[in-house]
């Protein structure tokens, strides 16, 4: 059996990495990918947590991450959709208005 | 042979991630991402839970990888994007990654050493997650779905085209 601070080390490094991404990169479609990392991130180590705990209740909070992940994902993107017909562009410096 | 599996996939997690950082494709960032949530998946199965590493494919490699890449295929920028000038932004963010990472392991050290000693038994059978779905999670569970109608609903006013304008 693979200790389980393994896997929860993974899920730091894969959060960090998700926040450089975010922070390093210019464009929204990116921007957006990097905050879907650092969920995943986060459900590393709900399961890793539910593992050490032997409870499926961390299992089905990951379920309903993801489910609300895939909503928010939809919404996100016809955001984006809307912002680049309206600008022309989807790099973040770019938007400096918050009235369209 | 689980050593080897883990240390496979938490390789091509970050692997995919770090070239994510570095390309600047969108459409190559995209297909990174689902080499990454893949790997993630298969994670999840080592960690004793087939249902949600089967979840993790179907809805996150599968059906939010393909939105982002219609997104890309719709957006469509010829000339891509110009690169960045500013360099400093780049190695601030390292150095704020590598005090973050720190700062995370210190402050989950001491739940390391009660890992070690926890008792694993087999767990995490599809139908016990099932049951625990439509039992105690049955309020939550619905709700979700009334949020998922109500977000993509939402998703396809917003991007429709107005008749007159």
């Amino acid at each position: 059996m693979i200790p389980l601070s393994y896997f929860l080390g993974l899920s730091i490094v894969l959060f960090v990495l998700g926040a450089v991404a975010f922070f390093v990169k210019k464009d929204l479609i990116t921007m957006f990918m990097s905050i879907e990392i650092m969920f995943n991130a986060g459900n590393l180590a709900f399961i890793t947590l539910a593992r050490a705990a032997n409870s499926l209740d961390g299992q089905v909070i990951v379920f309903f991450i993801i489910t609300v992940a895939a909503a928010e994902a939809a919404v996100g993107l016809a955001i984006i959709l809307l912002i680049f017909r309206q600008k022309k562009t989807i790099k973040s410096e770019d938007m400096r208005l918050m009235k369209g | 042979m689980g050593y080897f599996l883990f240390f496979l996939l938490a390789f091509l997690c970050v692997g995919s991630v770090v070239a994510m950082i570095i390309i600047r494709d969108q459409a190559y960032n995209a297909l990174l991402l689902v080499l990454a949530f893949a790997a993630m998946g298969g994670l999840f199965g080592l960690l004793d839970a087939p249902f949600i590493a089967v979840v993790q494919i179907i809805i996150y490699a599968g059906a939010i990888l393909v939105l982002f890449i219609f997104v890309i295929m719709m957006i469509n920028l010829r000339r891509g994007l110009p690169p960045e000038k500013k360099k400093w932004t780049l190695y601030l963010s390292l150095a704020l990654a590598v005090i973050l990472v720190v700062e995370l392991a210190l402050s989950i050290k001491g739940a390391f050493s009660v890992f070690e000693s926890a008792s694993l038994e087999k767990m995490g059978s599809p139908t016990e997650l099932g049951r625990l779905l439509f039992t105690k999670y049955l309020y939550p569970f619905e709700i979700t779905s009334i949020l998922i109608i109500a977000a993509l609903v939402g998703a396809i006013v917003l991007v429709k085209k107005r008749e007159k304008e």
